[in-house]
């Protein structure tokens, strides 16, 4: 028992008992179908704006590129122009293989202690995990799109088709939904197991996790076992985008729905205020976004102090009767 | 060491039940870095110089500390866009937890970067988040209190500012960068080490770390002619101070004062002498190290200002820099921001090949591997490699000049052309993935000794492989630091490997124009057929 992951457990369903009540009891339909996702969503594009907008105001005093590859030296030494840029086109590069493709994850291995020797065994689960996860993340975002969009844009249907692949039964089973859910369960289960990942975990990460476990959770509950009326939702969803917002009074909208929308309206209200603006903050992160020039191009320090040092003036000041004795030239002579 | 090796690789890394918030650092003898004095602190000027020791209950802060280190850390949030991304965007995905050196050996979870890192963030969270304000511990914030001041004070001195978690990152967190900063704040309440704040006062006042006086340092080089000069029957006659010499040359003190750095400064001289390079030496600018790195951005810059300030006052057209790790951190990502533009000096070009180094046309400084190398390309120099035969080389990559530069290939071609007998060592060990020395930063101390080869346990063993499997007996490297903490390192967990710089292995290999037939090694032991295990191991 651990109280990082118990009180994220216990937010994360009473957060969802809420919705629950509050729209099949109480009758807070408009508060939680309306008011609430609109809030998240200003809050989302508000909060995440100004924490970008508060990283950039700092400046990059010093060009502090991780260097993961050789150098451009001479001219008969291949360079690493991926891992070790020295122009734009290659931070490009590299910040490509960063954001879309995990490439530093990609790198992750496993130390151990094997008979008086230490071993390093290539560890890949982590990063399988994580793009399985973004990726169905992902997906599972621009499916949703045929809620908020009229008419539903031909790029979507072909994601759905992609996704659809494995045709399994009526509706179609969609891979995002069961990978998302799939990976997330790893990801949690990591934590909990691996003891040093689970020491160094905190509220702050176990919650996001299950936030997404109640969403995908109650999306697949919806599409595969209450079947729920896809109609009454796409009016909902629709009079939300066109900033009519109403909730539909000839069909019910089951409270299930309520529920998954209620948790994603926190994900996003809570996004900009927590780690996951790491997906922005991988954009910024001076270790990745440099080129590796500065011996070739001066990079400036806006705030570069202006110092006093000792001077050689200081320093022959200080030994100049040694410094003639040794017979070492001197600036003024004693 | 007196401790087994077998003791000391029994790591037991279980993280305990309490939480990390609630356990103390260990202070006991031989866990922690002996305080600074007050009066390298005073010579300095930096703030609160005193008596204290880590093991005392009090640490005799100033009494507005808290007041000292939330506008201290406000101030770096400010000036640094790296600390502020680091301080909000790790996920705690444990990426990072194994590829420390001292995770690795000492298991101690607070010697993995994630949680390393999280000793700063905790605070971070509690003074400057919205989050940390109203949650609290279950946000990871806490309090700012003595015991957190303590911990770091043990924690960010078991870093070695070795950038390898880094690599792994999936956002490049460099939990070099939040120690930096960590070790800023502390400076802010006067605490520091002696092992760095001692070469910071000499280097000031001297020139180099280890308060070489100008008739000394000469008289130094002068001896490494007159060894030169039984081995090779030439006589080298360098210069000092001189003003007018084509390039300045700048190599760590650590080369002067011991063995081996010393035989790679025979090495230098020998290699300038074999090419008849105008340079001279400085003993003003006598050292290329710089602790101020380790200290703050502030002091690293008044060190280094020394550099361009004689380049100038010599009226030289460029700098060549000798084989050190941290100083070429220095030289690659701050020297030009921090002290440049350097428009009174030209682009570098080798007098001998012609060959532009358009890489460092804006610092207009070399590293020495990079012009050996070229110059080697070039065929402007007689070697004799099998000089070299009795070794069986490795090479260890020093973490700055691998992660913060990418100078990889250069040293390992200039040893397989100077060597006949090279054998890299595992891929996870080496380049970019290369394991610190266990050291860095400031923490060749002897007092802590055992964490250092714990730290260093992961590059021994790398060592220990190539040694087992091909007979290695020589790990070469391009820095002073390593240098001087590779032999006890060896010593204790590979004995039978000696260690040696590259420049050693040139001036071994290098042939003079009329010299005599060589009977002896830059160590004067006999050539050739000599065991490669000399006797210099100890410190
Ligand atoms: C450019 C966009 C993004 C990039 C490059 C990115 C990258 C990463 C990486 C590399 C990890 C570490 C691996 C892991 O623990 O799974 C991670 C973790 C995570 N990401 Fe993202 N991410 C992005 C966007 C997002 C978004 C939009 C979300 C929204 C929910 C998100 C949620 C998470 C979560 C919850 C974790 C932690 C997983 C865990 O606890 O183990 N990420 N991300
Ligand atoms: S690898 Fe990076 S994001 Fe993951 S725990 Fe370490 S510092 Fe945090
Ligand atoms: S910089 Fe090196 S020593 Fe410091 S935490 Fe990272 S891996 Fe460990």
């Amino acid at each position: 028992m651990n109280v990082q992951y118990m009180s994220a457990l216990i937010a994360v369903v009473v957060l969802g008992f809420l919705a629950y009540i509050g729209t099949e009891f109480l009758g807070l339909n408009s508060l939680f179908g309306i008011f609430i996702p609109y809030l998240a969503v200003c809050f989302f594009l508000v909060g995440a704006i100004l924490k970008v907008m508060k990283w950039a105001k700092s400046p990059v005093p010093f060009r502090i590129p991780t260097t993961c590859g050789q150098q451009k030296s001479l001219d008969w030494i291949e360079q690493n122009k991926i891992d070790n840029p020295s122009t734009t086109p290659g931070v490009i590069a590299r910040m490509f293989f960063e954001v879309l493709l995990f490439r530093s994850l990609f790198r992750n291995t496993k130390a151990g202690i094997k008979e008086g020797k230490i071993t390093y065994e290539w560890e890949i689960f982590l990063w399988v995990g994580a793009l399985a996860f973004h990726y169905s993340f992902l997906t599972v975002l621009v499916r949703h799109m045929r809620f908020f969009l009229e008419p539903v844009p031909g790029l979507i249907g072909i994601v759905e088709t992609l996704d659809g692949f494995f045709q399994v039964g009526t509706p179609g089973v969609l891979l995002s939904g069961v990978v998302l859910l799939g990976a997330v369960l790893f990801l949690l289960s990591r934590r909990l197991l691996i003891p040093q990942v689970r020491y160094i975990s905190l509220m702050a990460d176990y919650f996001p996790l299950f936030l997404i476990i109640g969403i995908a959770g109650t999306g697949i509950y919806m599409r595969y076992f209450a079947r729920v009326d896809v109609v009454a939702i796409k009016q909902l969803a629709m009079s939300l985008v066109t900033l009519h917002p109403a909730i539909p009074q000839n069909v019910t909208v089951s409270g299930i729905l309520y529920v998954h929308l209620f948790l994603v309206s926190v994900l996003f209200a809570y996004f900009p205020l927590s780690k996951l603006m790491h997906m922005g903050g991988v954009f910024l992160s001076p270790t990745r976004n440099l080129a590796n020039n500065s011996r070739m191009e001066r990079h400036i320090n806006p705030w570069n102090p202006d110092l006093k040092f000792h001077t050689y003036e200081a320093y022959e000041n200080d030994f100049r009767e040694k410094m003639i004795e040794a017979g070492l030239p001197v600036e003024k002579e004693a | 060491m007196t401790i087994p090796r077998e003791e000391m690789l029994k790591i037991d890394n279980t993280p305990p039940r309490k939480s990390w918030m609630e356990v103390p650092p260990d202070f006991s003898k031989g866990k922690f870095c002996y305080p600074s004095q007050i009066k390298a602190l005073e010579y300095l000027k930096m703030p609160n110089p005193r008596e204290w020791s880590p093991t005392d209950e009090d640490w005799k802060l100033p009494p507005n500390w808290q007041e000292i280190i939330h506008k201290g850390f406000k101030e770096r949030l400010d000036k640094y866009r790296s600390l502020k991304v680091f301080m909000d965007v790790c996920v705690r995905c444990g990426a990072c937890a194994d590829k420390c050196h001292f995770f690795i050996g000492t298991g101690d979870p607070k010697n993995m970067p994630v949680l390393r890192a999280e000793l700063l963030r905790s605070i971070y969270r509690n003074d400057f988040t919205l989050a940390g304000k109203i949650l609290g511990k279950l946000a990871g914030a806490r309090k700012l209190t003595t015991d957190v001041i303590k911990e770091w004070f043990s924690y960010f001195y078991q870093c070695t500012e070795c950038r390898r978690c880094s690599v792994f990152c999936p956002y490049g967190i460099d939990t070099a960068e939040i120690t930096m900063m960590a070790r800023e704040l502390l400076h802010l309440l006067g605490i520091s080490i002696h092992w760095i704040m001692d070469p910071v006062s000499n280097c000031t006042r001297t020139g180099n770390h280890l308060g070489i006086q100008p008739q000394n340092f000469k008289e130094i080089i002068e001896f490494f002619c007159d060894d030169i000069e039984e081995i090779t029957g030439k006589r080298i006659e360098p210069s000092f101070n001189r003003k007018g010499a084509e390039i300045l040359f700048v190599t760590p003190s650590g080369d002067a004062f011991a063995d081996p750095g010393t035989y790679s400064f025979m090495g230098y001289l020998m290699l300038f002498e074999a090419i008849g390079l105008d340079y001279t030496l400085s003993t003003y600018a006598s050292e290329g190290g710089n602790f101020g790195l380790f200290t703050s951005s502030d002091m690293m810059k008044k060190l280094n200002a020394k550099m361009y300030h004689e380049a100038k006052r010599l009226g030289v057209k460029y700098i060549i820099g000798g084989e050190c790790g941290h100083m070429w951190r220095v030289i690659n990502q701050y020297m030009d921001t921090m002290n440049g533009p350097a428009d009174f000096l030209e682009v570098p070009k080798s007098p001998i090949t012609g060959t532009v180094f358009e890489n460092a046309k804006s610092t207009k400084m070399v590293h020495i591997a990079e012009f050996t190398a070229d110059l080697i390309k070039h065929n402007k120099l007689k070697l004799d490699p099998s000089r070299n035969d009795h070794l069986k080389v490795t090479f260890h990559d020093s973490c700055n000049p691998s992660r913060a530069m990418g100078l990889l290939e250069e040293p390992r071609y200039v040893i397989k052309n100077v060597c006949n007998h090279f054998y890299d060592m595992p891929a996870n060990t080496i380049r970019e993935n290369t394991f610190c020395c266990g050291s860095g930063s400031g923490l060749n101390t002897e007092e802590i000794m055992e964490l250092r080869l714990r730290g260093g346990l992961p590059r021994a063993n790398a060592v220990k492989h190539v040694h087992e499997t091909f007979g290695v007996n020589m790990l070469a490297c391009v820095c002073a630091i390593d240098r001087a903490v590779l032999p006890p390192l060896m010593n204790y967990w590979v004995p039978g490997v000696s260690v040696t710089g590259l420049h050693e292995l040139v001036g071994n290999a290098l042939i003079l124009d009329g010299e005599i037939e060589r009977t002896l090694n830059l160590r004067m032991e006999d050539l050739p057929g000599a065991e490669g295990e000399g006797n210099d191991d100890d410190e």
